[in-house]
């Protein structure tokens, strides 16, 4: 009887762990949720810093595990979805070395000062991914920072003898499965079932960036000429874009496009106001003093010359006044004038005709770069407390982005997505209104269960510390976005994330 | 048995909630095989805790009576919106009971209990989907209680005594939704505190309407638990005054609530017995759990609870089917203490139909072994935990839930 009782209680303590509850409907069973059309069995993701999941200035292995492209694979692996594999850093400091020399710094972290501010700074720490220690693919993320749309398509890429002169990319060294392959080789060479493309960003981006002090090489279709911030033409970006688009879809893979959006909504572009010099009456006055011949004399004088135009003149005009102000900067799009004013009737001094020669007030229409923030006020010369910049030195161009420049932006990125919208719908691919997205963030921002998300700098969450790249919760709504944007294609059914379950910037003192 | 003592040997690991709230009505085999009911049952071994007035009209001299349950509680849960799902890894809980009586005189009677009626251990994954509202829980209470008896007279008697209570608890969430190291490791917070005691007493009537038809009742006091020495200790913290979380004390609350019985129960056809209870458990004590932190840079934790009152409706049947097996079964239906809105993953519970069923088997005149089993049936309920905040606003941990419990149980009775 005894032995009777035992065994019944042993026998039913071990059914009773087995006897787990079970919902009428698993989200875990098969066919809950479904891929329509689309098998994403095998899916590859190809593209630039925003596809290897590039934030906070680096690539470091937290980013990367939050990509889209890794959030997306996650989501997939409930409608079918495979593993997906990343060229993972090895660290979460993000530099990189090539053969012991760091040659990218770390990621930024939110650090506070010692007067309470908190403010971007670069993570401390040796950096352990060295660009000389191959990994061995192939990857699913082949996704590239620094990659513009030609590269994709650059032999020689990803050959480490190339690094240094700037003709391969130091993170696709790390990866690429040989010294001659492409980037879009190293995908297609897969035998993927899925992917996404979302390239072209870069093509316009380092031109902004650096306030536009690269050359918009519209109307050359020879891409091997541009310099690292220049635009690519048009016509060289629909060329390379739909051949990279054929590619991805010869073997009859179904995909996702995502287009390019306004860069200039980016907080890179929006954090730092255009008004930012604070002076008092009398500063303002003796400044103005200073300026009142330039003004009133040389200015009207060189229009009279026919040396300058009036419209050009009025945008020369350098106005003080008590409050924050205007700073000065040098705009490389202004008639240079350091050789005229040396003449007569001017005949200033080298210095300072130099100083006016492409002098003018940044104004309304121009966006005032993030890094920036760092340089306007300071002092450069410690024993010249008079020498501040934006107001005695002007801001260099690389700190602006003019109307002007942002114009060229613009339209190559409009042009850009005419090219990438016309190829998703001729291939009847998913395409994503990137641009739509960052917009809705930058005017008014996205409810979310935690709050509201928006483009603002460091407190709006969507994007990461260098103002460019997302933060783990922007690249999650971004997933979102291309989520639905699949399910409306393909009749899938893919499941969301929620944006809430990401972080945003990591506060962090070294 | 060994099983038994095998069993006694994990009686200081924790009891496991099952039924509403944290209350774990496991407090003695024979009366859980019938619906865990008893309050009105008399020459019961297990009256001490179901009834301390019923231990004078025992017909046993000297009666002990010890078991112990196996709790396997499991959880289960998903979100269709974004495919989370989760189930909790929570270990076989073992709340126990020991009772002693002793008849003295013909109108007084003596009784000591020891016994486990609120618990919960329950072990999601670490940083699953609810982990900023709970990893991992483990609170037990354990309660001693003597007991005096007296008879009025043959119809009426009352019972009584002092309960003295020792607790603990062990409380693992993550922070925030968010928050983690350089290195992404989720930032979270264990509360710890044990040796937490306090005192409450119990009351308790029965009335013989028949030899066949009785009548009891029992009133247990709501006992505060009241931790003042407990501890937070903080991990993968940022090294950022903007999180100027570091270990520290804390003080916290927490109520065991009142409850009482009242039930019948009614013998016909000689080896026939029916029985019913009423349990209304006092939840509405438990508003919300509140965490102090000694460090004043630490914000509080608030977590509103809200309970409610509630009720729980036993049903009981005894069979002597042979002078050497007595079978019995029984049913309750358990309503859930947690409002809508308020439903925290840490003890997810909606009301339950609850299975029961069991035997004694009598060596002898003097020894009894009693099993029994119990099964507690949770409906698939889709629910949400809305008051966890973050920077002022309210983030509802949305899913849908599904719950089981299986529970075996053996004991022994030994009577004089």
């Amino acid at each position: 009887m005894k032995n009777i009782l035992k065994y019944t209680f042993a026998v039913l303590a071990v059914g009773f762990v087995s006897c787990e509850p079970e919902f009428d409907t698993p989200v875990t069973e098969q066919g809950f949720y479904t891929s329509g059309s689309a098998d994403l069995s095998k899916y590859v993701s190809v593209g630039n810093s925003l596809t290897a999941g590039y934030a906070d200035g680096a690539l470091y292995k937290m980013g990367q595990e939050h990509s889209f492209p890794n959030i997306m694979a996650q989501q997939f692996a409930f409608a079918g979805g495979g593993d997906f594999s990343q060229p993972l850093m090895n660290d979460n400091l993000g530099g990189l070395l090539m053969g012991g020399t760091q040659i990218a710094e770390n990621r930024f972290v939110l650090a506070v000062d010692a007067n309470g501010n908190p403010g971007p700074v670069r993570l401390e720490g040796a950096p352990t991914t060295d660009i000389t220690n191959k990994l061995t693919g192939p990857f699913n993320n082949v996704g590239v920072p620094g990659a513009k749309s030609f590269h994709l398509v650059a032999p020689g890429y990803g050959n480490l003898a190339g690094v240094a002169n700037g003709a391969a990319n130091p993170y696709y060294v790390r990866f690429a499965s040989s010294d001659n392959a492409t980037v879009l080789e190293d995908a297609t060479s897969q035998s993927y079932t899925f992917f996404s493309l979302w390239i072209g960003n870069n093509d316009i981006l380092s031109y902004a960036t650096s306030g536009g002090v690269g050359v918009d090489q519209t109307g050359n279709f020879d891409p091997t000429t541009y310099g690292g911030n220049d635009i690519t033409d048009p016509n060289v970006f629909a060329s390379v874009y739909s051949q990279q688009v054929e590619a991805l879809t010869a073997n009859g893979a179904k995909g996702v496009l995502v287009n390019i959006p306004e860069v200039t909504s980016l907080p890179y572009f929006t954090t730092v106001p255009t008004q930012s010099i604070p002076l008092d009456a009398a500063t303002a006055g003796a400044l103005n003093a200073q300026f009142g011949a330039y003004n009133t004399q040389v200015l009207p004088g060189l229009v009279q010359m026919g040396v300058i135009s009036p419209e050009e003149a009025a945008l020369r005009m350098v106005n003080f006044s008590e409050g924050v102000n205007f700073p000065i900067m040098t705009d490389d799009d202004l008639t240079d004038l350091t050789d005229i004013l040396q003449g007569a009737p001017f005949s200033l001094p080298a210095e300072l005709a130099a100083l006016l020669g492409q002098l003018r007030q940044v104004n309304n229409d121009d966006l005032v770069v993030l890094t920036a923030s760092s340089v306007l006020g300071s002092t450069p010369d410690p024993n010249n407390p008079q020498g501040v910049v934006g107001v005695s030195i002007p801001l260099a161009d690389q700190y602006v982005l003019a109307k002007s420049e942002q114009d060229r932006v613009t339209a190559a990125s409009v042009a850009y997505n005419a090219t990438i919208e016309a190829l998703a719908n001729s291939k009847g691919l998913a395409f994503v209104d990137a641009r739509a997205a960052l917009s809705r963030l930058a005017n008014g921002g996205l409810p979310y269960d935690g709050g509201v998300l928006t483009s603002a700098f460091v407190t709006g969450g969507a994007f990461s510390l260098d103002g460019v790249h997302p933060s783990p919760r922007g690249y999650a709504y971004t997933a979102n976005l291309i989520i639905d944007a699949i399910n409306n294609t393909y009749d899938a059914t893919i499941p969301i994330v929620n944006v809430g379950d990401y972080p945003t910037v990591m506060a962090t003192n070294n | 048995m060994k099983k038994v003592l095998v069993l006694a040997a994990f009686v200081l690991a924790s009891a496991v909630t099952y039924a509403g709230g944290y209350r774990v009505s496991l407090q003695g085999n024979k009366s859980l095989a019938m619906g865990h009911t008893g309050v009105a049952v008399v020459n019961n071994s297990e009256a001490v805790f179901f009834n301390p007035a019923a231990l004078v009209y025992s017909e046993n001299k000297f009666s002990v009576a010890v078991g112990v349950h196996g709790v396997f509680s499991n959880i289960a849960y998903q979100n269709t919106e974004t495919g989370a799902n989760a189930r909790s890894d929570s270990p076989m809980g073992t709340p126990f009971y020991a009772y002693a009586s002793y008849q003295a005189t013909d109108w007084l009677a003596f009784g000591l209990g020891v016994y486990t009626p609120y618990g919960s251990t329950v072990e999601y994954e670490d940083d699953w989907s609810g982990s900023h509202l709970v990893n991992n829980i483990d609170l037990a209470a354990i309660y001693v209680q003597p007991t005096v008896s007296v008879k009025v007279n043959d119809k009426l008697s009352f019972g009584g005594g002092p309960i003295y209570v020792t607790g603990s608890v062990n409380f693992n969430r993550n922070l925030n939704r968010t928050l983690t190291d350089l290195d992404g490791n989720r930032s979270n917070v264990t509360i710890d505190a044990s040796g937490v005691n306090s005192w409450g007493w119990v009351a308790s009537t029965m009335f013989n309407v028949t030899d066949n038809l009785h009548i009891g009742a029992t009133y247990r006091s709501e006992i505060i638990l009241e931790a003042e020495e407990g501890t937070a200790e903080f991990e993968n913290i940022p090294n950022s005054p903007l999180t100027p979380f570091e270990n520290t004390g804390i003080t916290a609350s927490m109520p065991l609530p009142a409850e009482m019985t009242v039930g019948m129960s009614y013998s016909f056809c000689e080896k026939w017995m029916f029985a019913f209870d009423f349990n209304r458990t006092f939840w509405s004590v438990y508003e919300s759990l509140d965490i102090d932190f000694e460090n004043p840079a630490i914000p509080d934790s608030k977590n509103a609870r809200n309970y409610k009152n509630s009720s729980v409706y036993r049903f009981g049947m005894q069979y002597e089917a042979t002078k050497m097996f007595t079978l019995r079964a029984g049913y309750y239906f358990d309503e859930t203490p947690v409002r809508p809105g308020y439903f925290a993953p840490e003890t997810p519970r909606n009301d339950s139909n609850n299975f029961t069923a069991g035997l004694t088997v009598n060596l002898g005149e003097r020894l009894q072994i009693d099993a029994s089993f119990l099964y507690s049936h949770f409906k698939e309920v889709n629910a949400s935990y809305d008051y966890y905040f973050e920077n002022g606003q309210a983030v509802p941990f949305k899913g849908t839930y599904k719950t089981n419990a299986f529970v075996p149980g053996l004991g022994l009775t030994y009577k004089l």
